[in-house]
């Protein structure tokens, strides 16, 4: 009889306290280093934060774009038979507007970030930091928002104004009055 | 005799028109409850009746009962008959690029609510990977306490929960964008829509675990996919009802839809469900991915964007009849669709076979669940003339659902115009020949 009331006892107390640590039970999660991500870590916001070193100018782009890019998206960036990447800028308000990295585009960032993890199509994660620097600096100069002797790197590719920055209204958390 | 019994059969049939164009009661077929009501059921054989043919041939012994069946197998597949029901798959570039481009589930012939998981429609951004879930990972880290690293065995281990919910591609219907509306069956025009049981860990559980920094108000979601597919959500919206989804209807999730794991944000966006899920970073702001500026952004035609236009609006659909069915003959059909807010529930959908003239509410299969499919029916008696048939859906939040001018003005046409969140009402053209054809009203 004792026996079982000390079980019994015992349970009760083992279920208050495994309410009280419940909330966030099991802690599975292993602690990694910042330096142990770095592979990982490669998403760049507007603020350039986390860009990598190393640098890219218009001319070495334009030797990667030939090897790399040219194949899918045309002589000058201009498209097919994969999507444009440059021109259309002035044409968002017209019935027929082009959305290209140029006219479209908000952040320059972007463009760094996207070619890294997901350019070319066949082997994204093949280029070099530096190649991807120049890639961009290749794709923003043949849209004159940056002049071909630009550099680009971590330093100055966040400054980059791009053409179509304040023509974006975020509707989160509600649409505009 | 036979005159009186036909009269007090039309009188009685009249009785039960709510609308026009042979619209009937919902209560001809369901009530709140699910059940048919006896005087229902006296409508709806009388409808029956209206298109009764000669009387069937005899019986003979059905070959399947003459023979053992097939034996035990390890997974179920559909019935051989079933294999023309197929997903619409659409890849716009081609060879180029084959994995890029979706496929679309064939709404005209599914019923209920909940997709089949071979039949859940596909929207990938450069194929669909194969992962090992021994070498799977998930890290978690940014502005946290403690960047944490989590092995699907891990993650197996943890509390779940199950959330019944709808998925809907914000390109869903986008061909209904189009200036002039495009012929395909039902499924290839609003197929970018399932309704899914997910199994999974509230992504709160992991994020309380590794410790929101309070200046954390963003999380950045990327897959372990070769597009390294990357959004962000709001810290909000992740610690109210975000799951990391294991399961789907009960299995494991299938690879198209992000095995071993993916994110699930109910009623937003399908492309922020991210799938192959293997980094949740904790920011302070949106990364501003190239997924959510270049696309999924709405243009309008003064060249001015929305962004982070999240919630799926109202909307619905009728899948029967509809395109890609056809009809056979005048008489009684049950008109049925979905309807679904990511607002919220959905709270009413009105059904019209007369272009919009007039309208009558339909009968809502329970259970009505927020931001989940919502089965809708209604019967009708086609008297064979051309008709219209559209459905407009209300949710408990008072969104209604625009008709298609006026959804098409808000936005930029064109070869590049607004492709994303299309809700406008859909109107199915009937002809006297029984085809079945989109239109725009």
């Amino acid at each position: 009889m004792s026996m079982s009331k000390r079980a019994l006892a015992t349970a009760g107390l083992v279920l208050a306290l495994s309410s009280v640590s419940a909330r966030s039970e099991p802690q599975l999660g292993q602690p990694i280093s910042d330096a142990d991500i770095a592979a990982w870590d490669i998403s760049i916001p507007p603020s350039g934060e986390g860009l990598p070193p190393g640098s890219g100018t218009f001319a070495e782009g334009r030797d990667v774009y030939a090897q790399s890019c040219l194949r899918c998206h045309g002589e000058g960036a201009a498209g097919k038979p994969a999507d444009a990447l440059v021109g259309g800028q002035g044409s968002l308000s017209t019935d027929a507007p082009q959305k290209t990295v140029g006219s479209y585009w908000p952040y320059a960032t972007t463009l760094f970030d996207y070619i890294r993890r997901a350019m070319p199509l066949e082997s994204p994660r093949s280029l070099s930091d530096k190649d991807v620097y120049a890639v961009t600096a290749y794709i923003l100069g043949l849209n004159g928002i940056i002049p071909e002797d630009a550099v680009m790197d971590a330093a100055s590719l966040p400054d980059v104004q791009m053409p179509n920055r304040d023509s974006f209204v975020s509707w989160y958390p509600s649409p505009p009055r | 005799m036979r005159n009186g019994i036909a009269k007090r059969q039309e009188a009685l049939d009249q009785a039960d028109l709510v609308a026009g164009n042979g619209l009937m009661s919902r209560r001809a077929l369901l009530t709140a409850g699910g059940r048919m009501t006896v005087a229902a059921a006296a409508g709806g054989m009388s409808a029956l009746a209206v298109s009764r043919s000669a009387a069937a041939e005899a019986l003979s012994v059905p070959p399947s009962m003459t023979v053992p069946g097939a034996p035990m197998s390890g997974y179920g597949q559909p019935s051989p008959y079933e294999e023309a029901v197929q997903r619409g798959v659409l890849k716009p570039y081609g060879d180029l690029a084959p994995g890029t481009g979706v496929s679309m589930t064939p709404l005209q012939h599914l019923a209920g609510t909940i997709t089949p998981n071979g039949l859940h429609f596909e929207r990938h951004h450069n194929g669909v990977p194969s992962i090992d879930p021994e070498t799977h990972k998930l890290l978690v880290h940014g502005l946290v306490k403690q960047n944490l690293i989590f092995t699907v065995n891990d993650l197996l281990r943890y509390p779940m929960t199950s959330r019944t919910c709808f998925l809907e591609c914000s390109g869903n219907s986008f061909f209904n964008s189009f200036p002039k509306p495009m012929q395909m069956p039902c499924g290839m025009i609003h197929g970018l829509i399932s309704g899914t049981e997910w199994t999974g860990i509230p992504l709160a559980t992991l994020l309380d675990e590794a410790g929101v920094d309070p200046k954390g108000k963003w999380i950045l979601a990327e897959g372990a996919d070769s597009a390294g597919m990357s959004r962000s959500v709001p810290l909000d919206k992740v610690l109210d009802d975000c799951l990391l989804a294991l399961y789907q209807n009960g299995e494991r999730l299938r690879p198209e839809q992000g095995y071993p794991m993916r994110l699930l944000v109910p009623g937003w966006e399908g492309n922020m469900n991210v799938k192959w899920l293997h980094r949740i970073k904790v920011t302070e702001g949106p990364t501003e991915t190239k997924d959510e500026t270049s696309k999924y952004t709405d243009l309008q035609p003064d060249g001015i964007a929305r962004q982070f236009t999240f919630p799926m609006g109202v909307k619905s659909v009728i899948t029967h009849p509809s395109a890609g069915l056809a009809m056979q003959g005048p008489g009684f059909y049950e008109v049925s669709g979905l309807a679904w807010s990511g607002h919220g529930t959905i709270a009413k959908v009105e059904v019209s076979a007369d272009g919009g003239n007039s309208w009558a509410e339909a009968a809502l299969q329970e259970p009505v669940m927020s931001m989940m499919l919502v089965r809708f029916r209604l019967p009708w008696r086609w008297d064979g003339s051309l008709s219209r048939l559209m459905s407009r859906a209300v949710d408990d939040q008072g969104n209604v659902q625009p008709s298609h001018e006026a959804w098409a003005k808000q936005y930029a046409t064109g070869p590049a115009g607004n492709l994303y969140h299309c809700n406008a009402v859909q109107t199915w053209e009937i002809t006297a020949e029984g085809e079945i054809a989109n239109v725009y009203v």
